[in-house]
């Protein structure tokens, strides 16, 4: 049995101990400026612990969404794919395939992701740059082909023209001869986050929230294996974010979208258990496990007693995690092998549904095959020999755990306080506090940085040598100009009548406030109408975004 | 720093094309802020068009491009392109964001000053451009 330590005991420790000895000159804060004790004791659980932390798969689910998380399954090895044309990204899923990864997950290209078409002027440059240029129905049936849509779960990073791009990638896969009831993924759709941190818009805030819960709405009749949005922290921690200000927003715009789910008529058990989110997992250790289990506690708390759900899926936190991008160095790169590896291991013992680790090229450009293959056998070093699969939450009932993971909830409370002060997640987006928060903490980040204060290896400490010359992936720029024949080809050769039409059904449509665009976008996408198309007629309805530039 | 009857140096930070990574944009803008000069930070999605118009309507006397989106080989030549005809082509022009080491070169022969890559300094960006603005006065 353990003995709490005496309040008396501990002072004594400290001052005749611990303080014997001077401290090392470092900060002693957590990445995120939190600062942490020198020793952390039974004094720092809580008061009832089997209560806060429950059991796996019980409420309230801190230590696994899941009865037999890892024990019954890894979690699945999910690298972020995409470059170039829909047949190179092609190859590059099944090249992860044969080397062991479990789903596919897809990056789109800028052009894409901003409701662009190849050929539009906008998109000159950038055109298959940052992921795979997806203009046409046609190109998502060659992004997938020749892999069984019904037998492997695929992801796809894509936010504010996610209902087309879930439009080709249903009619896609019916074309394989598959229902949309028999596919299994996720996408993105979390616009909320695009405002705040990532910053990818078509339309302005409120039709871009209607085009969700219309979203939400028809998956939740039509897909019952598929995830109609990530709700996402990822990005706004590449943005600077804490960690407290990842779990606090994150899970703020996921409460706001179940209020507008609800709002829109939807029983809560209808479509909670069909919301996932996707995570950060940065190189501060701890704090990062902290902050999945107080994620999970809090997910679980609010639905059942603010929402009322009853089914117990509704108030499971499931999650994808991904390795820091904002974490690696272009000095040295192959530093940053250990930074994805210690990332990785944060986030299974966080417990984590799905993982993406970030090859150690990637400060510079998309990965290589060979950077990327490391950075899955990383995973797969972690799975198969590292033993901290063997048992459910390891860390539970750690001291130090236990306590910043309280201290992540109590801090995420802090701001759900915030912003309902504000008026409510939406509104403090509009007035662009989120993005101030960010913007100030990566500020702060940096001032540590440049004062010594934080150390960050081959950048401002360690900075002898560097590694050979890294060799990495390049875009052929002659891929632009096939991608803009291949688009102006679909537009020539489709039937015109019929892709006209579909727009114009999908105009009148987008001009009822009640009706859901889902099915008109699917009949769009049969019709061929390519994505620009698409987006350009819901613009002529909704308008158009641009953010008031502030710093 | 410069004293009050010295004319501030006068920065555009810029963010061209559709790259939304504007994390380092706003604290380049910030800290040229900081360290006493005038900065006008455009915002998101800018053309190479509006850049140059809000470069020369602001009498800037450098402009700072943040490109995160490997689109830089387009964008960066066509600002330059831009001042030139314009006859704005004594304005500073830096680079900033996730530019591989090959392509420093080529920017810098059409005419960019200096490339900042991951992990420069604020203080290194503020000096450098201090300088480069001082030796064009």
């Amino acid at each position: 049995m353990a003995t709490t330590p005496r309040q008396s005991d501990l002072e004594r420790w400290e001052r005749e101990r611990f303080a014997a000895e001077p401290e090392r000159d470092a900060p002693f804060s957590t990445i995120s400026g939190e600062p942490i004790k020198p020793l952390y004791t039974e004094r720092d659980l809580p008061a009832d612990i089997d209560e806060a932390i429950g059991l796996p798969g019980e409420h309230p689910f801190t230590r696994g969404v899941y009865p037999s998380m890892y024990r019954g399954r890894l979690w699945t090895m999910r690298q972020f794919a995409g470059f170039g044309s829909a047949a190179e990204t092609n190859a590059r899923f099944r090249y992860l395939r044969d080397h062991g990864q479990t789903g596919l997950s897809t990056a789109f290209d800028m052009p894409s992701l901003m409701g662009h078409d190849s050929d539009h002027p906008r998109s000159e440059g950038e055109v298959g740059r940052e992921g795979v240029a997806i203009d046409t129905l046609e190109d998502m049936e060659t992004l997938f082909a020749g892999i069984p849509l019904d037998q492997v779960s695929v992801s796809m990073t894509i936010n504010a023209p996610a209902a087309i791009m879930l439009a080709f990638y249903v009619v896609a896969a019916e074309r394989q001869g598959i229902g949309p009831e028999q596919l299994a993924g996720t996408i993105q759709t979390d616009i909320l986050k695009e405002y705040i941190a990532q910053k990818e818009w078509c339309f302005p805030v409120d039709p871009a929230l209607r085009l969700v819960t219309d979203m939400i709405e028809w998956c939740a009749q039509h897909m019952p294996r598929w995830h109609p949005i990530s709700i996402s922290g990822y990005h706004i921690r590449e943005a600077g974010s804490t960690a407290a200000q990842e779990l606090a927003f994150t899970l703020k715009d996921g409460l706001t979208y179940v209020e507008r789910a609800v709002a829109r008529g939807l029983d809560v058990d209808d479509f909670a258990p069909r919301l996932s989110f996707f995570f950060n997992a940065h190189i501060d250790f701890f704090e990062e496990i902290a902050k999945y289990r107080a994620a999970r506690r809090i997910w679980a708390r609010e639905l059942r007693d603010t929402f009322g759900a009853r089914d117990e899926r509704s108030l499971l936190m499931r999650f994808h995690t991904q390795t820091a991008g904002v974490s690696l160095t272009a000095q040295q790169p192959l530093n940053n092998i250990v930074r994805t590896a210690v990332e990785a291991l944060a986030g299974v013992l966080g417990g984590t549904q799905s993982l993406h680790t970030n090859s150690f090229d990637e400060a510079l450009a998309l990965p290589t095959e060979r950077a990327v293959r490391v950075a899955l056998r990383t995973q797969q070093i972690i799975a198969e020999e590292t033993g901290v699969a063997n048992t459910i939450d390891p860390l539970a009932g750690s001291y130090f755990v236990e306590a910043l993971t309280d201290r992540m909830e109590e801090q995420a409370y802090e701001y759900f306080a915030k912003i309902d002060e504000l008026g409510g997640m939406v509104e403090a987006v509009k007035m662009g506090y989120p993005q101030r928060e960010i913007a100030d903490a990566a500020f702060r980040y940096q001032r540590e940085l440049e004062s010594g204060a934080r150390k960050l290896v081959g950048v401002n400490a360690y900075t002898e040598g560097d590694d050979e010359e890294t060799p990495i992936l390049r875009i052929d720029p002659e891929f632009e100009a096939d991608q803009v024949r291949r688009v102006r080809a679909v537009r020539e050769r489709r039937d015109a009548q019929q892709a006209t039409s579909a727009l114009g059904a999908l105009e009148r449509a987008a001009r009822d406030p009640g009706r859901n665009l889902m099915p008109l976008l699917l009949d769009a996408a049969r019709a061929e109408a390519t994505e620009g198309e698409m987006v350009t007629t819901l613009q002529r309805v909704f308008g158009t975004y641009s953010e008031s530039p502030a710093f | 720093m410069p004293s009050s009857s010295e004319k501030k140096i006068r920065v555009v930070v810029a963010k061209p094309g559709l790259d939304g990574h504007d994390r380092g944009a706003k604290i380049i803008a910030r800290a040229l802020r900081d360290a006493g000069m005038e900065v006008i930070y455009t915002g998101l999605h800018q053309t190479p068009e509006q850049i140059v118009e809000t470069v020369i309507q602001e009498d800037a006397d450098a402009v700072g491009l943040s490109i995160l989106s490997g689109a830089h080989m387009t964008l960066v030549p066509r600002v330059m392109q831009l001042l030139a005809e314009q006859g704005a082509d004594d304005v500073v022009v830096t680079v900033g964001g996730t530019i591989p080491s090959e392509d420093v070169a080529e920017l810098k022969s059409a005419g960019v000053s200096e490339v900042f890559t991951p992990g420069t300094s604020t203080e290194d960006a503020v000096a450098f451009i201090r300088g480069a603005v001082g030796k064009r006065a």
